[in-house]
């Protein structure tokens, strides 16, 4: 206690008076007042898609201090218990095992107005769908499902791990639907569409289903996306048509969701000039 | 429709002023010029383009870092080259910070999806410095060009030197000068069925986009769509890469353009139509939301 007090004593003497002035002033505005609340919940995944989110490096600087409040978060934020909130930012499936998860993943649709899913974990199981128990410390933690078998999740954002700027992307998104004006709702809404879309078409990814759902479909024209998207570099292409290694496949959904057969929204990719634009300014 | 064009800043017909790759390109050298001029002035790192594969006439998409590899994979092969596959590559292995890329229409729709959704291109979207559309009515899997050269034009793929399609003809030419122009009623059963709900022509999402459609012979049409684009194409023509012509001043001109444009959106769309009651109380797939 005498070391604290003289610590911060010391560092109150040293303050000159107009650095402590311009602190004061700085409270007074409220800067913050039309923030949305943002938790980022984890589940049973390998915190990949923090590091993602975090990966935005300045970026998510800028949407902290602009756009969103960080309420929840088992590294960033001090909250032990999952706090009402805007949106809910879920990594990893869900252990049904463990009384815990099924407990916070049920209290996070409660307390969260939009749920979004990330990461190929929590939208589509990925590669905890392969996991058969036994681990250490608890090798009874054999059974894992994507969030969406357990709780109405509102969007999906595929991927292994999902990409900052998706991260990004949606963060904003969400920042314009529930502050922005009538047009920015309105491409909000019209951005997030295909995600709420892919939330609400099922939990289960994987290669195949470039099969059944787009060349089956008479849909694929090659263009590559798949390949490219890829994490594991499962996908090569044999006479212009995808062909996957499906013992590699993870099961994340990235292929399928960046196919540009399995949604395309010309109602914002015709945008992309100006949507490309209104990011780059509201990160500035 | 109005909408068939896309949105563009400025529409020429364009020729090449540089000879040697004129001499192996399709129509204007377009593509290959620009490129090659972007390359030289370090608008852009490299470009994935449609380079020779393993077998004739099959082509396989490269990163061109050098304008010797551009002029390699000059000129139309009319089958399919995944050229999106390598987008994420060029920043890595390559590891490009200004990406070009060339591609028919839907592969623009995917590189544009790609930077507002990039679902699996991490880092990619803000790396891709140009992107060149090519005009496209429909595409064929490198079988059916085997097909109709082997079969239709009797000539081995091997021995054609060209391939063109235009004026209602798919024309194969070979190396010893035999020129076999097959109606386009004999070729549309072999095109890719995916090519059947395509909605776009002339690459509307584009930086720039090109086709011989419209150009007199050995000229092409050119749309420049985008500010980054614009900033190119501007900075190529002071550079004295192209000769142009003013569209309007030229024979067919957009005329066509527009009427070969409606034409594919129109029959398209009613495929796109007819997938909602293909089977009996069933119907397929549709992408578009």
């Amino acid at each position: 206690m005498g070391l604290l007090s003289s610590v911060f004593k010391k560092n109150d003497q040293q303050k000159p008076a107009d650095v402590a002035k311009a602190e004061t002033s700085k409270k007074e505005v409220k800067p913050v007042v039309d923030k949305i609340t943002v938790g980022h919940v984890h589940m049973s995944g390998c915190t990949g898609c923090l590091v993602s989110l975090a990966d935005n490096y300045g970026g998510l600087l800028t949407i902290l201090d602009k756009y969103a409040d960080l309420v929840y978060g088992l590294t960033l934020a001090d909250v032990r218990h999952i706090p009402k909130m805007d949106v809910a930012l879920v990594e990893g499936s869900v252990c049904i095992n463990d009384k815990l998860s099924v407990e916070e993943i049920k209290q996070t649709r409660e307390k969260a107005a939009i749920v979004v899913a990330v990461g190929g974990c929590a939208s589509y199981g990925n590669i905890t769908r392969f996991c058969r128990g036994g681990q250490q410390n608890q090798p009874q933690h054999e059974a894992f499902l994507p969030i969406g078998d357990l709780i109405k999740v509102d969007v999906y954002i595929p991927g292994c791990a999902p990409t900052p700027q998706m991260i990004r992307n949606v963060c904003i998104m969400a920042y314009l639907l529930l502050k922005g004006s009538p047009e920015q709702k309105a491409l909000a809404t019209n951005y997030l569409k295909p995600l709420m879309m892919a939330a609400q078409k099922g939990t289960s990814a994987c290669f195949c289903d470039l099969m059944t759902e787009v060349i089956d479909q008479g849909l694929c024209m090659g263009c590559g996306s798949c390949a490219a998207a890829c994490p594991v570099r499962a996908i090569t292409h044999e006479f212009g048509k995808p062909q996957g290694t499906r013992d590699l496949c993870i099961k994340c959904g990235a292929c399928y969701n960046q196919c540009p057969r399995s949604w395309f929204s010309f109602d914002v990719v015709s945008e992309f000039e100006s949507i490309s634009e209104l990011i780059d300014t509201v990160m500035k | 429709m109005g909408a068939e064009l896309g949105k563009y800043k400025s529409c020429v017909s364009a020729r090449s002023t540089d000879k040697a790759i004129l001499a192996g390109a399709q129509d204007g050298g377009i593509v290959t010029t620009l490129f090659a001029y972007a390359l030289e002035t370090g608008i852009i790192d490299g470009a994935i383009v449609a380079g020779p594969g393993e077998l004739p006439w099959k082509p396989k998409p490269i990163v061109a870092t050098t304008v010797e590899e551009l002029l390699a994979a000059r000129g139309t092969k009319y089958n399919i080259s995944p050229n999106v596959s390598l987008i994420k590559e060029a920043t890595r292995s390559y590891g490009l910070d200004k990406v070009g890329i060339v591609g028919t229409p839907c592969q623009m729709q995917a590189v544009r999806k790609g930077q507002l959704y990039p679902i699996g291109l991490r880092d990619v979207g803000d790396k891709i410095a140009l992107a060149i559309g090519i005009f496209c009515m429909e595409n064929f899997p490198y079988q059916s060009i085997v097909q109709l050269a082997e079969d239709h034009a009797a000539m081995k793929l091997e021995s054609v030197a060209k391939m063109e399609i235009g004026k209602g003809k798919f024309t194969f030419m070979s190396e010893r000068g035999a020129v076999v122009p097959l109606p386009l009623k004999v070729t549309h059963k072999y095109e890719q069925p995916g090519c059947h709900v395509c909605l776009d022509y002339v690459a509307n999402l584009a930086d720039v986009s090109t086709g011989s459609v419209g150009s007199p012979d050995g000229w092409s049409t050119v749309f420049v769509r985008t500010k980054k684009g614009d900033d190119v194409w501007a900075k190529a023509i002071a550079a004295g890469c192209f000769e142009t012509k003013a569209i309007d001043s030229v024979k067919p001109g957009l005329e066509l353009v527009t009427k070969l444009a409606n034409e594919k959106i129109g029959k398209n769309q009613k495929t796109v139509e007819e997938r909602k009651t293909f089977g009996v109380g069933k119907g397929l797939r549709i992408p578009y939301i």
